[in-house]
Protein backbone atom coordinates (compact mmCIF):
# COMPACT_ATOMS: atom_id res chain seq x y z
CA UNK A 1 0.00 0.00 0.00
CA UNK A 2 1.51 3.33 -0.98
CA UNK A 3 1.47 6.36 1.30
CA UNK A 4 -1.06 8.11 -0.92
CA UNK A 5 -3.70 5.37 -0.52
CA UNK A 6 -3.01 5.27 3.16
CA UNK A 7 -3.59 9.00 3.47
CA UNK A 8 -6.83 8.72 1.50
CA UNK A 9 -8.12 5.94 3.73
CA UNK A 10 -7.24 7.93 6.83
CA UNK A 11 -9.18 10.92 5.53
CA UNK A 12 -12.25 8.75 4.83
CA UNK A 13 -12.08 7.27 8.30
CA UNK A 14 -11.74 10.68 9.89
CA UNK A 15 -14.79 11.90 7.99
CA UNK A 16 -16.73 8.86 9.14
CA UNK A 17 -15.68 9.41 12.74
CA UNK A 18 -16.81 12.99 12.60
CA UNK A 19 -20.14 11.90 11.18
CA UNK A 20 -20.61 9.43 14.01
CA UNK A 21 -19.69 12.04 16.59
CA UNK A 22 -22.34 14.33 15.17
CA UNK A 23 -24.89 11.54 15.44
CA UNK A 24 -23.97 10.97 19.07
CA UNK A 25 -24.34 14.67 19.78
CA UNK A 26 -27.74 14.65 18.13
CA UNK A 27 -28.84 11.71 20.27
CA UNK A 28 -27.66 13.44 23.42
CA UNK A 29 -29.52 16.60 22.49
CA UNK A 30 -32.67 14.59 21.76
CA UNK A 31 -33.26 14.31 25.47
CA UNK A 32 -31.62 11.26 26.87
CA UNK A 33 -31.19 12.40 30.47
CA UNK A 34 -27.76 13.47 31.57
CA UNK A 35 -27.98 11.53 34.83
CA UNK A 36 -28.70 8.05 33.60
CA UNK A 37 -27.78 6.64 37.03
CA UNK A 38 -31.25 5.57 38.09
CA UNK A 39 -33.83 5.99 35.35
CA UNK A 40 -37.35 6.57 36.58
CA UNK A 41 -38.63 3.32 35.09
CA UNK A 42 -36.12 1.34 37.14
CA UNK A 43 -37.21 3.03 40.37
CA UNK A 44 -40.84 2.51 39.40
CA UNK A 45 -40.21 -1.19 38.79
CA UNK A 46 -38.71 -1.54 42.24
CA UNK A 47 -41.59 0.41 43.77
CA UNK A 48 -44.27 -1.72 42.13
CA UNK A 49 -42.54 -4.97 43.06
CA UNK A 50 -42.16 -3.75 46.65
CA UNK A 51 -45.92 -3.03 46.75
CA UNK A 52 -46.55 -6.65 45.81
CA UNK A 53 -44.12 -7.91 48.45
CA UNK A 54 -45.88 -5.70 51.00
CA UNK A 55 -49.27 -7.00 49.90
CA UNK A 56 -48.38 -10.66 50.39
CA UNK A 57 -46.39 -10.18 53.57
CA UNK A 58 -49.05 -8.07 55.27
CA UNK A 59 -51.91 -10.45 54.45
CA UNK A 60 -49.92 -13.03 56.40
CA UNK A 61 -49.87 -10.89 59.53
CA UNK A 62 -52.17 -12.33 62.18
CA UNK A 63 -55.04 -9.92 63.02
CA UNK A 64 -54.09 -10.11 66.69
CA UNK A 65 -50.89 -8.24 65.85
CA UNK A 66 -52.40 -5.47 63.75
CA UNK A 67 -51.58 -2.83 66.35
CA UNK A 68 -47.88 -3.77 66.52
CA UNK A 69 -47.95 -3.88 62.70
CA UNK A 70 -49.03 -0.24 62.59
CA UNK A 71 -46.44 0.77 65.15
CA UNK A 72 -43.59 -1.03 63.38
CA UNK A 73 -44.55 0.20 59.89
CA UNK A 74 -44.51 3.63 61.42
CA UNK A 75 -41.02 3.10 62.71
CA UNK A 76 -39.65 1.75 59.44
CA UNK A 77 -41.29 4.42 57.29
CA UNK A 78 -39.09 6.81 59.26
CA UNK A 79 -36.20 5.50 57.15
CA UNK A 80 -36.98 8.85 55.55
CA UNK A 81 -34.29 9.91 58.02
CA UNK A 82 -31.81 8.86 55.32
CA UNK A 83 -32.92 11.79 53.18
CA UNK A 84 -32.95 14.07 56.19
CA UNK A 85 -29.37 13.12 57.11
CA UNK A 86 -28.10 13.70 53.58
CA UNK A 87 -29.71 17.14 53.62
CA UNK A 88 -28.25 18.01 57.00
CA UNK A 89 -24.81 16.70 56.10
CA UNK A 90 -24.37 17.70 52.47
CA UNK A 91 -26.49 20.80 51.99
CA UNK A 92 -24.54 23.90 51.07
CA UNK A 93 -27.23 26.33 52.19
CA UNK A 94 -28.41 27.13 55.68
CA UNK A 95 -32.03 26.52 54.70
CA UNK A 96 -31.25 23.06 53.32
CA UNK A 97 -29.34 22.13 56.47
CA UNK A 98 -32.04 23.44 58.82
CA UNK A 99 -34.83 21.56 57.08
CA UNK A 100 -32.62 18.47 57.15
CA UNK A 101 -32.01 18.87 60.86
CA UNK A 102 -35.73 19.28 61.64
CA UNK A 103 -36.52 16.18 59.60
CA UNK A 104 -33.79 14.19 61.39
CA UNK A 105 -35.31 15.26 64.70
CA UNK A 106 -38.88 14.24 63.82
CA UNK A 107 -37.87 10.99 62.17
CA UNK A 108 -35.76 9.93 65.15
CA UNK A 109 -38.70 10.45 67.52
CA UNK A 110 -40.55 7.99 65.31
CA UNK A 111 -37.76 5.49 64.89
CA UNK A 112 -36.94 5.15 68.57
CA UNK A 113 -40.51 5.60 69.78
CA UNK A 114 -41.94 3.25 67.17
CA UNK A 115 -39.56 0.36 67.79
CA UNK A 116 -39.75 0.71 71.58
CA UNK A 117 -43.54 0.79 71.71
CA UNK A 118 -43.71 -2.17 69.30
CA UNK A 119 -41.33 -4.13 71.49
CA UNK A 120 -43.42 -3.25 74.56
CA UNK A 121 -46.54 -4.55 72.85
CA UNK A 122 -44.93 -7.72 71.56
CA UNK A 123 -43.48 -8.54 74.99
CA UNK A 124 -47.04 -8.79 76.29
CA UNK A 125 -48.22 -11.42 73.82
CA UNK A 126 -47.62 -14.62 75.74
CA UNK A 127 -49.02 -18.13 75.58
CA UNK A 128 -50.82 -19.87 78.42
CA UNK A 129 -48.35 -20.48 81.24
CA UNK A 130 -49.13 -23.84 82.68
CA UNK B 1 -17.87 4.04 51.64
CA UNK B 2 -18.08 3.42 47.87
CA UNK B 3 -21.49 4.02 46.38
CA UNK B 4 -22.11 0.38 45.49
CA UNK B 5 -21.53 -0.63 49.10
CA UNK B 6 -23.94 2.05 50.33
CA UNK B 7 -26.56 0.77 47.91
CA UNK B 8 -26.01 -2.77 49.16
CA UNK B 9 -26.50 -1.54 52.72
CA UNK B 10 -29.80 0.08 51.77
CA UNK B 11 -30.88 -3.13 50.10
CA UNK B 12 -30.01 -5.09 53.24
CA UNK B 13 -32.06 -2.64 55.31
CA UNK B 14 -35.05 -3.07 53.00
CA UNK B 15 -34.82 -6.87 53.22
CA UNK B 16 -34.63 -6.68 57.02
CA UNK B 17 -37.75 -4.50 57.05
CA UNK B 18 -39.59 -7.11 55.00
CA UNK B 19 -38.48 -9.75 57.50
CA UNK B 20 -39.72 -7.52 60.34
CA UNK B 21 -43.21 -7.53 58.83
CA UNK B 22 -42.92 -11.24 58.07
CA UNK B 23 -42.22 -11.92 61.75
CA UNK B 24 -45.62 -10.53 62.69
CA UNK B 25 -47.35 -13.56 61.19
CA UNK B 26 -47.11 -15.16 64.63
CA UNK B 27 -46.59 -13.76 68.14
CA UNK B 28 -43.66 -16.13 68.73
CA UNK B 29 -41.67 -14.87 65.77
CA UNK B 30 -42.76 -11.26 66.17
CA UNK B 31 -40.14 -10.18 68.70
CA UNK B 32 -37.33 -11.43 66.49
CA UNK B 33 -39.00 -9.62 63.59
CA UNK B 34 -38.92 -6.34 65.49
CA UNK B 35 -35.23 -6.90 66.14
CA UNK B 36 -34.67 -7.32 62.38
CA UNK B 37 -36.42 -3.99 61.89
CA UNK B 38 -34.12 -2.26 64.36
CA UNK B 39 -31.00 -3.76 62.78
CA UNK B 40 -32.24 -2.71 59.34
CA UNK B 41 -32.73 0.86 60.53
CA UNK B 42 -29.29 0.92 62.16
CA UNK B 43 -27.69 -0.28 58.90
CA UNK B 44 -29.52 2.38 56.88
CA UNK B 45 -28.44 5.12 59.30
CA UNK B 46 -24.80 3.96 59.45
CA UNK B 47 -24.58 3.66 55.67
CA UNK B 48 -25.83 7.21 55.32
CA UNK B 49 -23.40 8.49 57.96
CA UNK B 50 -20.51 7.06 55.97
CA UNK B 51 -21.56 8.99 52.88
CA UNK B 52 -18.64 10.86 51.35
CA UNK B 53 -18.45 14.61 51.72
CA UNK B 54 -20.51 15.05 54.87
CA UNK B 55 -19.64 18.31 56.56
CA UNK B 56 -18.48 18.44 60.17
CA UNK B 57 -21.37 20.72 61.09
CA UNK B 58 -23.69 18.28 59.35
CA UNK B 59 -22.51 15.42 61.56
CA UNK B 60 -23.12 17.63 64.58
CA UNK B 61 -26.69 18.38 63.47
CA UNK B 62 -27.41 14.72 62.74
CA UNK B 63 -26.13 13.50 66.10
CA UNK B 64 -27.99 16.28 67.88
CA UNK B 65 -31.23 15.46 66.04
CA UNK B 66 -30.87 11.75 66.74
CA UNK B 67 -30.14 12.39 70.41
CA UNK B 68 -33.02 14.80 71.05
CA UNK B 69 -35.55 12.98 68.87
CA UNK B 70 -34.47 9.56 70.12
CA UNK B 71 -34.80 10.57 73.77
CA UNK B 72 -38.24 12.02 73.23
CA UNK B 73 -39.32 8.90 71.33
CA UNK B 74 -38.05 6.46 73.93
CA UNK B 75 -39.48 8.51 76.79
CA UNK B 76 -42.94 8.69 75.23
CA UNK B 77 -42.95 5.05 74.13
CA UNK B 78 -42.06 3.83 77.61
CA UNK B 79 -44.56 6.05 79.38
CA UNK B 80 -47.61 5.67 77.15
CA UNK B 81 -50.64 3.81 78.48
CA UNK B 82 -51.69 0.97 76.20
CA UNK B 83 -55.22 2.40 76.05
CA UNK B 84 -53.72 5.57 74.54
CA UNK B 85 -52.02 3.62 71.75
CA UNK B 86 -54.29 4.82 68.91
CA UNK B 87 -53.50 8.49 69.56
CA UNK B 88 -49.80 7.71 69.90
CA UNK B 89 -49.78 6.02 66.51
CA UNK B 90 -51.70 8.95 65.02
CA UNK B 91 -49.12 11.34 66.47
CA UNK B 92 -46.29 9.27 65.03
CA UNK B 93 -47.92 9.32 61.60
CA UNK B 94 -48.05 13.08 61.73
CA UNK B 95 -44.30 13.17 62.37
CA UNK B 96 -43.56 11.04 59.29
CA UNK B 97 -45.74 13.40 57.26
CA UNK B 98 -43.95 16.48 58.57
CA UNK B 99 -40.53 14.88 58.07
CA UNK B 100 -41.49 14.28 54.43
CA UNK B 101 -42.40 17.96 54.08
CA UNK B 102 -39.05 19.00 55.55
CA UNK B 103 -37.02 16.63 53.36
CA UNK B 104 -38.89 17.92 50.30
CA UNK B 105 -38.09 21.47 51.39
CA UNK B 106 -34.42 20.65 51.85
CA UNK B 107 -34.32 18.93 48.46
CA UNK B 108 -35.70 22.13 46.92
CA UNK B 109 -33.15 24.30 48.75
CA UNK B 110 -30.13 22.02 48.41
CA UNK B 111 -30.68 19.73 45.42
CA UNK B 112 -26.91 19.11 45.08
CA UNK B 113 -27.03 17.11 48.33
CA UNK B 114 -29.11 14.50 46.51
CA UNK B 115 -27.55 14.89 43.07
CA UNK B 116 -30.80 16.04 41.50
CA UNK B 117 -29.58 19.32 40.01
CA UNK B 118 -28.67 22.83 41.10
CA UNK B 119 -30.87 25.34 42.94
CA UNK B 120 -33.18 26.80 40.35
CA UNK B 121 -32.25 24.05 37.89
CA UNK B 122 -33.64 20.90 39.46
CA UNK B 123 -34.42 18.01 37.14
CA UNK B 124 -38.01 18.08 35.95
CA UNK B 125 -38.70 14.54 37.12
CA UNK B 126 -37.41 15.31 40.62
CA UNK B 127 -39.62 18.40 40.85
CA UNK B 128 -42.71 16.33 40.05
CA UNK B 129 -41.81 13.67 42.59
CA UNK B 130 -40.88 16.30 45.17
CA UNK B 131 -44.21 18.08 44.96
CA UNK B 132 -46.17 14.83 45.15
CA UNK B 133 -44.16 13.74 48.21
CA UNK B 134 -44.74 17.18 49.71
CA UNK B 135 -48.51 17.11 49.16
CA UNK B 136 -49.00 13.60 50.56
CA UNK B 137 -46.70 14.37 53.49
CA UNK B 138 -48.59 17.54 54.36
CA UNK B 139 -51.99 15.81 54.13
CA UNK B 140 -50.66 13.01 56.35
CA UNK B 141 -49.44 15.55 58.88
CA UNK B 142 -52.56 17.64 59.35
CA UNK B 143 -54.92 14.65 58.97
CA UNK B 144 -53.04 12.78 61.67
CA UNK B 145 -53.07 15.81 63.94
CA UNK B 146 -56.87 15.90 63.71
CA UNK B 147 -57.11 12.13 64.23
CA UNK B 148 -54.87 12.55 67.28
CA UNK B 149 -57.01 15.39 68.64
CA UNK B 150 -60.17 13.33 68.23
CA UNK B 151 -58.68 10.21 69.82
CA UNK B 152 -57.15 12.18 72.69
CA UNK B 153 -60.55 13.90 73.17
CA UNK B 154 -58.94 17.30 72.59
CA UNK B 155 -61.79 17.83 70.16
CA UNK B 156 -65.19 16.21 70.04
CA UNK B 157 -65.25 12.82 68.35
CA UNK B 158 -68.50 13.73 66.61
CA UNK B 159 -68.36 14.38 62.87
CA UNK B 160 -68.09 18.06 61.97
CA UNK B 161 -70.04 18.72 58.80
CA UNK B 162 -70.91 21.86 56.88
CA UNK B 163 -72.54 22.62 53.53
CA UNK B 164 -70.54 21.99 50.35
CA UNK B 165 -67.88 20.20 52.38
CA UNK B 166 -67.00 17.70 49.67
CA UNK B 167 -67.12 20.29 46.90
CA UNK B 168 -64.70 22.47 48.86
CA UNK B 169 -62.35 19.53 49.42
CA UNK B 170 -62.50 18.65 45.75
CA UNK B 171 -61.76 22.27 44.78
CA UNK B 172 -58.72 22.31 47.07
CA UNK B 173 -57.49 19.02 45.60
CA UNK B 174 -57.83 20.39 42.07
CA UNK B 175 -56.02 23.58 43.13
CA UNK B 176 -53.16 21.51 44.54
CA UNK B 177 -52.80 19.59 41.26
CA UNK B 178 -52.80 22.84 39.24
CA UNK B 179 -50.23 24.41 41.56
CA UNK B 180 -48.01 21.34 41.21
CA UNK B 181 -48.15 21.79 37.43
CA UNK B 182 -47.25 25.47 37.85
CA UNK B 183 -44.48 24.61 40.33
CA UNK B 184 -42.92 22.14 37.92
CA UNK B 185 -43.38 24.42 34.90
CA UNK B 186 -41.64 27.32 36.66
CA UNK B 187 -38.70 25.12 37.59
CA UNK B 188 -39.51 25.01 41.29
CA UNK B 189 -40.52 28.44 42.58
CA UNK B 190 -40.07 28.61 46.35
CA UNK B 191 -43.37 30.46 47.13
CA UNK B 192 -45.40 27.96 45.09
CA UNK B 193 -43.87 25.16 47.13
CA UNK B 194 -45.20 26.66 50.34
CA UNK B 195 -48.62 27.42 48.87
CA UNK B 196 -48.91 23.75 47.89
CA UNK B 197 -47.86 22.80 51.43
CA UNK B 198 -50.43 25.15 52.99
CA UNK B 199 -53.27 23.89 50.80
CA UNK B 200 -52.33 20.28 51.48
CA UNK B 201 -52.32 20.97 55.23
CA UNK B 202 -55.78 22.48 54.88
CA UNK B 203 -57.02 19.52 52.85
CA UNK B 204 -55.74 16.98 55.41
CA UNK B 205 -57.52 18.92 58.14
CA UNK B 206 -60.80 19.16 56.22
CA UNK B 207 -60.72 15.51 55.16
CA UNK B 208 -60.62 14.17 58.73
CA UNK B 209 -62.92 16.54 60.65
CA UNK B 210 -66.17 15.04 59.28
CA UNK B 211 -65.18 11.56 60.42
CA UNK B 212 -66.58 10.24 63.68
CA UNK B 213 -64.69 8.59 66.53
CA UNK B 214 -65.60 4.99 65.82
CA UNK B 215 -64.46 5.26 62.20
CA UNK B 216 -60.99 6.03 63.49
CA UNK B 217 -59.66 2.49 62.90
CA UNK B 218 -60.12 3.08 59.18
CA UNK B 219 -58.67 6.58 59.32
CA UNK B 220 -55.63 5.62 61.38
CA UNK B 221 -54.95 2.79 58.90
CA UNK B 222 -55.41 5.12 55.97
CA UNK B 223 -53.03 7.70 57.38
CA UNK B 224 -50.57 4.86 58.01
CA UNK B 225 -50.83 4.11 54.33
CA UNK B 226 -50.38 7.78 53.37
CA UNK B 227 -47.25 8.07 55.49
CA UNK B 228 -45.82 5.19 53.45
CA UNK B 229 -46.72 6.79 50.12
CA UNK B 230 -45.20 10.07 51.29
CA UNK B 231 -41.96 8.23 52.15
CA UNK B 232 -41.97 6.59 48.72
CA UNK B 233 -42.55 9.94 47.01
CA UNK B 234 -39.53 11.37 48.79
CA UNK B 235 -37.61 8.19 47.90
CA UNK B 236 -38.29 8.84 44.21
CA UNK B 237 -37.25 12.48 44.62
CA UNK B 238 -33.88 11.71 46.14
CA UNK B 239 -33.51 8.39 44.27
CA UNK B 240 -33.08 6.28 47.38
CA UNK B 241 -34.03 2.63 47.10
CA UNK B 242 -34.43 1.95 50.84
CA UNK B 243 -36.98 4.73 51.02
CA UNK B 244 -38.89 3.65 47.92
CA UNK B 245 -39.14 0.03 49.02
CA UNK B 246 -40.03 0.80 52.63
CA UNK B 247 -42.59 3.38 51.59
CA UNK B 248 -44.23 0.82 49.30
CA UNK B 249 -44.33 -1.76 52.11
CA UNK B 250 -45.88 0.67 54.57
CA UNK B 251 -48.26 2.07 51.99
CA UNK B 252 -49.63 -1.32 51.05
CA UNK B 253 -49.76 -2.39 54.70
CA UNK B 254 -51.91 0.60 55.63
CA UNK B 255 -54.10 0.07 52.59
CA UNK B 256 -54.74 -3.56 53.52
CA UNK B 257 -55.59 -2.60 57.10
CA UNK B 258 -58.01 0.06 55.84
CA UNK B 259 -59.63 -2.55 53.62
CA UNK B 260 -59.96 -5.05 56.50
CA UNK B 261 -61.48 -2.36 58.73
CA UNK B 262 -63.97 -1.30 56.05
CA UNK B 263 -64.97 -4.90 55.47
CA UNK B 264 -65.44 -5.27 59.23
CA UNK B 265 -68.10 -2.57 58.99
CA UNK B 266 -69.43 -3.52 55.56
CA UNK B 267 -68.76 -0.01 54.34
CA UNK B 268 -66.71 1.27 51.44
CA UNK B 269 -63.68 3.46 52.01
CA UNK B 270 -65.48 6.21 50.08
CA UNK B 271 -68.42 5.97 52.45
CA UNK B 272 -66.09 6.32 55.44
CA UNK B 273 -64.17 9.20 53.88
CA UNK B 274 -67.32 11.12 53.07
CA UNK B 275 -67.80 11.12 56.82
CA UNK B 276 -70.73 12.27 58.87
CA UNK B 277 -71.59 8.71 59.83
CA UNK B 278 -73.15 8.07 63.21
CA UNK B 279 -73.75 10.36 66.10
CA UNK B 280 -71.76 10.87 69.24
CA UNK B 281 -72.84 8.35 71.86
CA UNK B 282 -73.23 11.06 74.47
CA UNK B 283 -75.54 12.98 72.16
CA UNK B 284 -77.63 9.96 71.18
CA UNK B 285 -80.92 9.30 72.95
CA UNK B 286 -79.60 8.35 76.35
CA UNK B 287 -82.81 7.16 77.90
CA UNK B 288 -82.67 5.18 81.11
CA UNK B 289 -83.62 1.52 81.42
CA UNK B 290 -86.86 0.70 79.71
CA UNK B 291 -86.70 2.94 76.66
CA UNK B 292 -90.16 3.46 75.23
CA UNK B 293 -92.74 0.96 76.37
CA UNK B 294 -90.38 -1.99 76.25
CA UNK B 295 -88.75 -3.31 79.35
CA UNK B 296 -85.29 -4.63 79.88
CA UNK B 297 -84.12 -6.98 82.56
CA UNK B 298 -81.34 -5.45 84.56
CA UNK B 299 -79.33 -7.23 87.18
CA UNK B 300 -76.74 -6.67 89.86
CA UNK B 301 -73.22 -8.02 90.08
CA UNK B 302 -74.38 -10.88 92.35
CA UNK B 303 -76.88 -12.08 89.74
CA UNK B 304 -74.22 -12.00 87.05
CA UNK B 305 -71.76 -13.84 89.29
CA UNK B 306 -74.34 -16.55 89.94
CA UNK B 307 -74.99 -17.03 86.21
CA UNK B 308 -71.30 -17.03 85.36
CA UNK B 309 -70.39 -19.49 88.10
CA UNK B 310 -72.97 -21.98 86.87
CA UNK B 311 -71.89 -21.75 83.26
CA UNK B 312 -69.53 -24.23 81.67
CA UNK B 313 -68.47 -21.96 78.80
CA UNK B 314 -68.21 -18.17 78.78
CA UNK B 315 -67.25 -16.01 75.79
CA UNK B 316 -66.13 -12.47 76.57
CA UNK B 317 -66.79 -9.79 73.93
CA UNK B 318 -64.75 -6.66 74.66
CA UNK B 319 -65.29 -3.30 72.95
CA UNK B 320 -64.09 0.27 73.13
CA UNK B 321 -65.96 0.72 76.42
CA UNK B 322 -63.56 -1.75 78.04
CA UNK B 323 -60.62 0.39 76.91
CA UNK B 324 -62.21 3.60 78.17
CA UNK B 325 -62.92 2.07 81.58
CA UNK B 326 -59.48 0.33 81.68
CA UNK B 327 -61.38 -2.82 82.60
CA UNK B 328 -58.99 -5.34 81.02
CA UNK B 329 -57.21 -6.24 84.27
CA UNK B 330 -60.46 -6.73 86.20
CA UNK B 331 -61.70 -8.80 83.27
CA UNK B 332 -58.70 -11.12 83.38
CA UNK B 333 -59.17 -11.49 87.14
CA UNK B 334 -62.78 -12.49 86.55
CA UNK B 335 -61.69 -15.01 83.94
CA UNK B 336 -59.07 -16.45 86.31
CA UNK B 337 -61.65 -16.88 89.06
CA UNK B 338 -64.04 -18.56 86.65
CA UNK B 339 -61.34 -20.84 85.28
CA UNK B 340 -60.50 -21.88 88.83
CA UNK B 341 -64.15 -22.94 89.11
CA UNK B 342 -63.76 -25.06 85.98
CA UNK B 343 -65.46 -22.68 83.57
CA UNK B 344 -64.06 -22.44 80.04
CA UNK B 345 -63.35 -18.80 79.12
CA UNK B 346 -62.64 -17.45 75.63
CA UNK B 347 -62.46 -13.99 74.13
CA UNK B 348 -64.04 -12.91 70.84
CA UNK B 349 -62.66 -9.88 69.00
CA UNK B 350 -64.53 -8.04 66.29
CA UNK B 351 -62.23 -6.57 63.60
CA UNK B 352 -63.32 -2.99 64.30
CA UNK B 353 -63.52 -3.22 68.09
CA UNK B 354 -61.64 -0.30 69.64
CA UNK B 355 -60.05 2.65 67.94
CA UNK B 356 -57.31 1.00 65.90
CA UNK B 357 -56.78 -2.42 64.30
CA UNK B 358 -55.87 -4.99 66.94
CA UNK B 359 -56.50 -2.55 69.81
CA UNK B 360 -58.39 -5.10 71.95
CA UNK B 361 -55.74 -7.79 71.47
CA UNK B 362 -53.06 -5.49 72.84
CA UNK B 363 -55.14 -4.51 75.87
CA UNK B 364 -55.94 -8.14 76.69
CA UNK B 365 -52.29 -9.07 76.25
CA UNK B 366 -51.39 -6.22 78.58
CA UNK B 367 -53.64 -7.78 81.22
CA UNK B 368 -51.79 -11.10 80.72
CA UNK B 369 -54.58 -12.82 78.85
CA UNK B 370 -52.81 -15.60 76.90
CA UNK B 371 -53.16 -14.96 73.16
CA UNK B 372 -54.36 -18.51 72.53
CA UNK B 373 -57.58 -17.72 74.44
CA UNK B 374 -58.33 -14.77 72.13
CA UNK B 375 -60.13 -15.43 68.84
CA UNK B 376 -61.10 -13.52 65.73
CA UNK B 377 -64.69 -13.27 64.55
CA UNK B 378 -64.53 -16.05 61.94
CA UNK B 379 -62.78 -18.42 64.31
CA UNK B 380 -65.26 -18.17 67.15
CA UNK B 381 -68.61 -17.09 65.75
CA UNK B 382 -70.08 -20.59 65.54
CA UNK B 383 -69.10 -21.28 69.14
CA UNK B 384 -71.63 -18.86 70.61
CA UNK B 385 -74.38 -21.46 70.18
CA UNK B 386 -72.49 -23.76 72.54
CA UNK B 387 -71.72 -21.02 75.06
CA UNK B 388 -73.73 -20.57 78.23
CA UNK B 389 -72.85 -16.92 78.67
CA UNK B 390 -71.72 -14.14 76.38
CA UNK B 391 -70.19 -11.40 78.51
CA UNK B 392 -70.34 -8.24 76.40
CA UNK B 393 -68.24 -5.50 77.93
CA UNK B 394 -68.21 -2.09 76.29
CA UNK B 395 -69.32 -3.34 72.87
CA UNK B 396 -72.68 -2.73 71.25
CA UNK B 397 -73.07 -2.31 67.49
CA UNK B 398 -70.81 -5.29 66.72
CA UNK B 399 -73.35 -7.58 68.44
CA UNK B 400 -76.50 -6.06 66.99
CA UNK B 401 -78.59 -8.67 65.14
CA UNK B 402 -80.19 -5.87 63.13
CA UNK B 403 -77.05 -6.05 60.98
CA UNK B 404 -78.35 -9.38 59.73
CA UNK B 405 -82.11 -8.95 59.87
CA UNK B 406 -82.97 -5.32 59.15
CA UNK B 407 -82.09 -4.12 55.63
CA UNK B 408 -83.03 -0.55 56.58
CA UNK B 409 -80.50 -0.39 59.41
CA UNK B 410 -77.37 1.71 58.81
CA UNK B 411 -75.29 -1.23 59.96
CA UNK B 412 -77.04 -3.79 57.74
CA UNK B 413 -74.56 -6.26 56.27
CA UNK B 414 -71.88 -5.65 58.87
CA UNK B 415 -70.48 -8.94 60.15
CA UNK B 416 -71.45 -9.32 63.81
CA UNK B 417 -70.48 -11.50 66.72
CA UNK B 418 -73.52 -13.73 67.18
CA UNK B 419 -73.82 -13.32 70.93
CA UNK B 420 -77.60 -13.75 70.65
CA UNK B 421 -76.99 -17.48 70.12
CA UNK B 422 -75.56 -17.88 73.63
CA UNK B 423 -77.96 -19.08 76.35
CA UNK B 424 -77.56 -15.89 78.33
CA UNK B 425 -76.18 -12.53 77.27
CA UNK B 426 -74.73 -10.24 79.92
CA UNK B 427 -74.35 -6.65 78.72
CA UNK B 428 -72.11 -4.38 80.76
CA UNK B 429 -73.09 -0.85 79.79
CA UNK B 430 -73.29 2.54 81.38
CA UNK B 431 -76.76 3.34 80.07
CA UNK B 432 -79.27 2.37 77.40
CA UNK B 433 -77.64 4.79 74.98
CA UNK B 434 -77.33 3.42 71.50
CA UNK B 435 -73.94 2.74 70.00
CA UNK B 436 -71.90 4.73 67.52
CA UNK B 437 -74.18 3.97 64.61
CA UNK B 438 -77.12 5.41 66.55
CA UNK B 439 -79.04 2.18 66.17
CA UNK B 440 -81.01 0.64 69.01
CA UNK B 441 -79.90 -2.87 69.87
CA UNK B 442 -82.94 -5.11 70.20
CA UNK B 443 -80.83 -7.66 72.04
CA UNK B 444 -81.28 -5.52 75.15
CA UNK B 445 -84.97 -6.38 75.23
CA UNK B 446 -84.65 -10.13 74.80
CA UNK B 447 -85.70 -12.34 77.71
CA UNK B 448 -82.32 -14.07 77.87
CA UNK B 449 -80.42 -10.79 78.11
CA UNK B 450 -79.46 -9.24 81.40
CA UNK B 451 -78.20 -5.66 81.45
CA UNK B 452 -75.53 -4.82 84.00
CA UNK B 453 -75.63 -1.04 84.27
CA UNK B 454 -72.47 0.60 85.46
CA UNK B 455 -68.85 1.33 84.72
CA UNK B 456 -67.24 -1.64 82.98
CA UNK B 457 -64.34 -1.86 85.40
CA UNK B 458 -66.37 -1.34 88.56
CA UNK B 459 -69.02 -3.84 87.50
CA UNK B 460 -66.45 -6.48 86.64
CA UNK B 461 -64.66 -5.96 89.95
CA UNK B 462 -67.94 -6.37 91.80
CA UNK B 463 -68.57 -9.61 89.95
CA UNK B 464 -65.10 -10.86 90.92
CA UNK B 465 -65.95 -10.08 94.55
CA UNK B 466 -69.31 -11.77 94.32
CA UNK B 467 -67.68 -14.83 92.76
CA UNK B 468 -65.43 -15.10 95.80
CA UNK B 469 -68.36 -15.67 98.15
Amino acid sequence: MNPHDLANEATTLAARAQELAQHAEAYAAAGIPAHAGAPFILLLTIFVLACFVGYYVVWNVTPALHSPLMAVTNAISSVIIVGAMLAAGLAATGAGMSFGFLAVLLASVNIFGGFVVTQRMLQMFRKKTK
Amino acid sequence: MPESLTSAAYLAAAVLFILALRGLSHPDSSRRGNLFGMVGMAIAILATLSHAGMSFAGYGLIVLGLAIGGSIGVFVALRIQMTALPQLVAAFHSLVGMAAVFVAASALNAPQAFGIGEPGAIHLESLIEMSIGLAIGAITFSGSVIAFAKLQALMRGAPITFPFQHQINLAIAVAIVLLIVAFVATGGLQPLFWVIAALAFLLGFLLIIPIGGADMPVIVSMLNSYSGWAASGIGFTIQNLALIITGALVGSSGAILSYIMCKGMNRSIINVLLGGFGTDTSAAGAGGPGVGDRTVKSGAAEDAAFILKNASKVIVVPGYGMAVAQAQHALREMADTLKAEGVEVKYAIHPVAGRMPGHMNVLLAEANVPYDEVFELEQINNEFSTADVAYVIGANDVTNPAAKTDPTSPIYGMPILEVDKAKTVLFVKRSMASGYAGVENELFFRPNTMMLFGDAKKMTEEIVQALGH
